[in-house]
């Protein structure tokens, strides 16, 4: 029964197939899934726009919006209702081709990223033995239209945000890599579904999630940092930050071309909160042995929307970052940090299982945290800058 | 040591995130069509003219004197002096407005009007939903829709209207006692005259 509900999506598609003649049978089975993962994302970003306006809302002991449907529910149907009917208008003087194609190739990007994560057992779209490698490779092309869209407006502002988010992602995609390189290096495997595989065991009840190793945890909030970063969230919007830049590299956009840009920005984040939860956070497996029961796919998928949710309280917390210190952050504290995760990593791996492992791995990451953080500090390097003569 | 300060504001913004559900002074959002906070005496909106008594166009208080006209800022009153006098409250014959337009998308709720009014006749509304249809005619608002009643002014601002009701009580009871003497003298007057004109003027003597 329970076997059946965790299987169940697998099976309907399979049924489905099965009234096809079997030459159409492949092409068919990658249409469902496709259909499937590009009704399912948009859905769910209409539920995370909503969710991330009351969250933030009550953050700052406000309500939120209420007044469409029963507690504001229904307010993305609005906004897109609004965002369709809006005029979409173009700068005479933009690049019209590349204005056009800039929202499109970003969309497009992003979902291609949601073909490799598996989403529950036995349910990954593509079982690509370099998905890992196919995801990064996906995910970079984003800088792409993200300029497409800067360089095509013509704008000062649009170029300005343009180049602060390649900067900033490319600076902070390296971060990201190492980071997920140790999960390779564990697991010795590039596909993401032996990853999960091999973090699906449990000792005691409880699972063997890379989070819950020492190397694990400070790589886990390395690729958060990075995550954040490379999909422009607070406190890393400076890309988009409208004190600044109007909107950034989508300030000439309107319409259903804007709104295709705010789905790829939260795609995007769904798409890196999936594979956060894939590397490190077990992917589809339970977090207990007792509740394995509980569908793969459910597990999956509250774990995207619980880092989606911690996405929205960083960003009702945290003040913007000053383009200096996001670059000085990201090269002289977390890319020698992700380094050193690599070392400790090669670390564990040639200690073995025992004690050792995790005292040593444990030490040298505490101790490189606090000596970096000690003297980046002193140094200006990160943190408040000091002024020379304006104090 | 890095990182604590995000720690601790990732601890407020949670502690704001659960008490706005549960406790209620967190929370402190009016839903405006709904619900209304409660009338604020010492609010002001746009300009109103008060008139004493029943009918709106014998008691208006205003006497076109036009100063509020002249000090207004920018300049949205427009007053038509009355060519003929009539009485006003304390029975002093004087001009009225043949005409008091405000037009309300132009006045800026400053309250000098008011504040240069010596007959306490224009005084600040405290009604703020205006909104109309006719951007043009429907904000310019001419006597009739500008006179309000004296209890509605006591109603809006009971302790400003205490004072001034105060003040006009007294002014009257002054102008009563002179205008008594003044007949009084008269009469005396009247009375010390010879007596040897026995024939009235005509239009006398009923």
């Amino acid at each position: 029964m329970f076997a059946l509900l965790d299987q169940i999506f697998v099976l309907l598609k399979h049924s489905l197939v099965g009234y096809f003649p079997v030459w159409m049978q492949p092409v068919v089975s990658v249409l469902i899934s496709v259909v499937v993962i590009i009704c399912l994302f948009p859905a769910l970003f209409a539920l995370t726009t909503v969710l991330e306006r009351k969250g933030l809302a009550r953050i700052q002991n406000r309500i939120g919006p209420n007044r469409t449907g029963p507690f504001g529910i229904l307010q993305p149907v609005a906004d897109g209702i609004k965002s369709l009917t809006k005029e979409d208008i173009v700068p005479s003087s933009a690049d019209g081709a590349v204005h056009f194609l800039a929202p499109i190739v970003l969309v497009v990007a992003v979902f291609m990223g949601f073909a490799v994560l598996p989403m529950g057992r036995n349910m990954t779209l593509v079982q690509m033995d370099a998905g890992l490698l196919f995801f990064f490779a996906i995910g970079a092309s984003t800088e792409l239209s993200v300029f497409m869209a800067g360089w095509s407006s013509r704008n000062k502002y649009s170029l300005l945000g343009a180049m602060r988010a390649v900067a900033q992602m490319i600076s902070y995609e390296v971060p990201l890599l190492m980071s997920s390189v140790a999960v390779v290096m564990i697991t010795g495997s590039l596909s993401l579904g032996k990853i999960v595989e091999a973090q699906n065991h449990y000792t005691w009840g409880l699972p063997h999630w890379y989070i819950f190793t020492p190397w694990g945890l400070a790589g886990f909030v390395m690729y958060a940092i990075a995550a954040t970063a490379e999909t422009n969230r607070s406190p890393f919007d400076l890309p988009e930050g409208e004190s600044e830049l109007v909107a950034g590299y989508h300030t000439e956009y309107s319409g259903f071309k804007f709104a295709l840009f705010f789905l790829g920005e939260y795609l995007a984040m769904f798409s890196i909160s999936g594979l956060g939860t894939t590397l490190f956070l077990g992917g589809w497996s339970a977090p207990l042995e007792a509740l394995n029961w509980v569908p793969s796919w459910f597990w999956f998928f509250s774990k995207l929307m619980l880092s989606i949710c911690v996405f929205i309280w960083l960003r009702g917390t945290l003040p913007r970052l000053r383009q200096d210190q996001l670059m000085n952050f990201a090269w002289k504290f977390v890319l020698p940090y992700t380094l050193l995760i690599l070392m400790v990593t090669a670390l564990w791996r040639f200690l073995g299982p025992g004690w050792q492992q995790w005292v040593y791995c444990s030490a040298i990451l505490i101790f490189a945290y606090i000596a970096m953080a000690r003297t980046g500090l002193r140094r200006g390097h990160i943190g408040p800058r000091k002024y020379r003569y304006a104090e | 040591m890095l990182g604590e300060g995000i720690l601790k504001g990732l601890a407020e913004t949670a502690k704001n995130f659960a008490g706005s559900f549960f406790s209620a002074e967190r929370l402190t959002t009016v839903e405006y069509p709904e619900d209304r906070i409660a009338p604020i005496e010492a609010a002001r909106v746009f300009p109103i003219l008060i008139y004493d008594g029943l009918d709106w166009e014998a008691g208006l208080r205003c006497v076109a004197c036009q100063i509020c006209e002249k000090e207004c800022p920018p300049k949205c009153i427009f007053i038509e002096k009355s060519k003929d006098k009539k009485p006003d409250v304390l029975g002093k014959p004087q001009f009225y407005p043949a005409a008091f337009d405000i037009d309300i998308s132009v006045c800026m709720s400053c309250q000098i009007c008011v504040e240069v009014c010596p007959f306490e006749a224009i005084k600040m509304d405290t009604v703020y939903e205006l909104s109309t249809e006719d951007r043009f005619e429907g904000l310019l608002l001419d006597r009739r829709q500008l006179a309000r009643p004296n209890r509605y002014y006591q109603q809006i601002h009971p302790t400003e209207a205490g004072v001034v009701d105060a003040r006009l009580a007294a002014d009257k009871v002054k102008s009563d006692a002179k205008a008594k003497a003044a007949s009084d003298a008269t009469a005396a007057k009247a009375a010390a005259a010879p007596a040897a004109q026995n024939s009235p003027k005509p239009g006398e003597g009923n």
